[in-house]
């Protein structure tokens, strides 16, 4: 796995791929790049564009107005709040969805070595669309059925998903978790069995306790999976939670809590404010932007690639 | 530093294979011994239960004056220096060194002091603030020796550490090995596969074959008296030649040459027969001598390996590089020198004349054997 320096110097000529045009290996990424065109840098540039507009609800024609869509929404407490939330959601939804993941991995790790079987048991849930989860999540948090409701009520709290706010920010914040648990365990999974098995000997011999172990060399070792996988987290609370969200308030934001996501929809195509809209999903752009750069920065300086 | 005692102990996993049978070995204080043996012999296996990386079936292991059976790897005394050398990638070669210092509350003096004195004595201190993968294979090695000294174990397990090195430095390193040991005197238990390794690092060599023992002995001892013909063929190189021949009224035949032996065989019947290829020579005219179809020759320099056939049976014999060569050889048979195996279970018929060791087909418990002195 590991050769000396000299050996590895040696094999990297050999890996190079060699293509007889200067042109193919544009070919072959030229479907990938079309899709990230059409898809993701087209739309953005429009977001940008129309984020400057009024836009005329029944599509009449627009005015262009300057930042004023910018202010407006920055200024407005029911965003500040449903940003304050999210920022709350985020948080929660990545750090519990992490360190379930990694519990349950670290357990699961113990037991099955490479059991094909065993796995794909544990990480089928990851196979549910994220509104059937939401669906799924809301039947957990049902007033009549939900075994959820049934469990808080023994402890004397009623569960009211769609009427309290708390509630239901509880509930979304449990479903969100669940949804994302699987995906997380199994590459904690794979990256624990990376882990070579005699440096893990090495330290059984070095030191008594397990949990120490855990913390100085397990988690160590660890850390790319854990910081790729931070991000992947963070990206899928601030956005892939739309579909649980949308299941579980119906349209029906209310007084219900949603994140910026949910707002950026609800605004543009309930309310049709477009300019309004796209202002904030350009904001949502760059507080994405300015996260990825800080943990790219901050937290990867202190991950440790083998 | 104490003495290990491993009584009966026995591996049997899931599944009921058994890969380790009913091994005892009493290793002396500050006594190497390596356990030699071909791949999936159980060498590793026996040396993981002494570690504590895997269970004991059956049987005790004793370290010093506890039976560790139970005892968790941590708490059992040993440091074990591992094939691929288990450095952990995200330490530095100083906190590589520490880890183990660190968890067992050592203070930080102490800890210094240590790491410093076995970073001189394996001339790492260069790279004390490095990480492992800024290091070369044999630098690795040494910081794993390292990782082992600086705890001042009981007893240091080796497992292949040398087998992921190059020819020249596995040499090297193997004497270094060798002079650590004797200047620590901690008692070692050292895995390995290659004979040599084993024939050089050795105070005693436990030969290994199918989970149990064949063998245990001094390296000469076991290199002129091998209790089997499995021992036989493993430790040398070349490996002893091993011809059929039958024993009858005290004349050795292979095929249709008789050899006069000066002394009455202990046995009758059919033997095999195991001549080093060392021992043989060209015979001179008038001596009894076997008739050698040479087919091909290995030239080292200070000898050249001939190879060739007795009898239709495979043959190989080692000769000054001045001996001259034909196609066909007459080669005298040292009477003196033969080695009688049963033809059915291939265990030793008779002790060789002068070298006194007891050497029965598998010894299973033997004596303390005395330390020959520290060099």
């Amino acid at each position: 796995m590991r050769g000396t320096s000299g050996r590895e110097g040696q094999q990297a000529p050999a890996k190079r791929v060699q293509f007889s045009s200067p042109f193919l290996p544009y070919l072959f990424l030229a479907p990938q790049l079309a899709i990230i065109l059409v898809f993701f840098y087209w739309p953005s540039v429009q977001a940008v564009q129309s984020s400057f507009y009024l836009e005329d609800p029944f599509g009449f024609g627009s005015t262009f107005v300057g930042l004023t869509n910018y202010t407006d929404v920055l200024k407005s407490t029911e965003y500040l709040g449903i940003a304050r939330f999210t920022a709350v959601f985020t948080a929660l939804v990545t750090f519990f969805a992490l360190a379930t993941g990694l519990l349950l991995a670290v357990k699961a790790d113990g037991v099955i070595r490479g059991n094909a079987a065993d796995k794909t048991l544990l990480i089928w849930v990851y196979a549910i669309a994220p509104p059937v989860a939401g669906l799924i999540g809301m039947m957990f948090f049902n007033q009549h059925i939900g075994p959820m409701v049934e469990l808080a009520r023994w402890f004397g709290w009623d569960i009211k998903v769609g009427l309290d706010y708390s509630d239901t920010a509880f509930a979304m914040i449990v479903v969100s978790v669940w949804k994302q648990i699987p995906y997380n365990f199994i590459f904690f999974l794979s990256g624990l069995q990376g882990i070579p098995v005699s440096v893990r000997e090495a330290a059984t011999l070095d030191c008594r306790s397990e949990l120490r172990r855990f913390w100085t060399v397990t988690l160590p070792l660890l850390a790319p999976t854990a910081f790729f996988l931070l991000i992947i987290n963070t990206t899928y609370a601030l956005f892939d939670t739309f579909g649980v969200i949308d299941v579980m308030v119906k349209d029906k934001a209310a007084n219900n809590p949603i994140t910026l996501v949910y707002k950026v929809y609800m605004d543009g195509f309930r309310g049709s404010d477009l300019g309004g809209s796209s202002a904030q999903s350009v904001i949502l752009m760059l507080v994405v932007l300015v996260l990825t750069v800080f943990q790219f920065r901050f937290i990867e300086r202190r991950v440790h690639y083998n | 530093m104490a003495a290990i005692y491993i009584a009966e102990v026995s591996k049997i996993y899931t599944g009921g294979v058994e890969a380790v049978k009913s091994v005892s070995i009493d290793i002396a204080d500050g006594e190497f011994i390596v356990l030699v043996g071909p791949s999936g012999c159980g060498k590793s296996t026996l040396l993981r239960m002494v570690a504590g990386l895997e269970t004991i079936s059956r049987g005790t292991v004793t370290i010093g004056p506890r039976v560790v059976n139970t005892v968790d790897p941590a708490e059992r005394d040993v440091a074990m220096v591992f094939q691929n050398y288990a450095l952990y990638p995200h330490m530095t070669v100083y906190e590589n060194l520490a880890y183990g210092l660190r968890n067992r509350k050592t203070p930080k003096v102490e800890i210094d002091a240590r790491v410093a004195e076995a970073a001189r004595m394996l001339e790492i201190e260069p790279y004390l603030d490095r990480k492992p993968r800024a290091l070369s294979g044999g630098q690795r090695q040494r910081v794993a020796m390292g990782r082992a000294i600086v705890r001042k174990p009981a007893a240091f397990l080796f497992d292949e550490p040398l087998s992921n090195l190059d020819a020249k430095l596995r040499v090297s390193m193997r004497g270094e090995i060798k002079r650590l040991q004797k200047r620590l005197g901690t008692t070692s238990l050292y895995v390995t596969h290659d004979q040599l390794e084993a024939m050089t690092l050795a105070d005693r060599l436990v030969v290994l074959n199918g989970g149990r023992i064949e063998q245990i002995g001094r390296p000469l001892d076991v290199y002129h008296a091998p209790a089997s013909t499995f021992v036989a063929s493993f430790i040398g190189s070349p490996a002893m030649n091993l011809v059929k021949g039958t024993l009858a009224g005290g004349r050795l035949h292979i095929g249709t040459h008789a050899i006069d032996l000066d002394h009455s065989a202990s046995a009758e019947g059919p033997v095999t027969v195991g001549l080093r290829a060392e021992d043989l020579r060209l015979a001179s005219a008038g001596e009894q001598a076997l008739l050698f179809r040479v087919a091909y020759v290995e030239e080292l320099g200070a000898q050249r390996l001939v190879h060739g056939t007795v009898e239709e049976q495979e043959l190989t014999i080692a000769l000054p590089p001045e001996a001259p060569l034909a196609n066909e050889l007459a080669i005298a048979v040292p009477i003196d020198r033969l080695h009688f195996f049963s033809a059915e279970n291939g265990s030793r018929l008779h002790r060789p004349r002068g070298t006194g060791v007891a050497a029965g087909a598998a010894p299973a418990r033997p004596q303390a054997v005395n330390l020959e002195p520290a060099l």
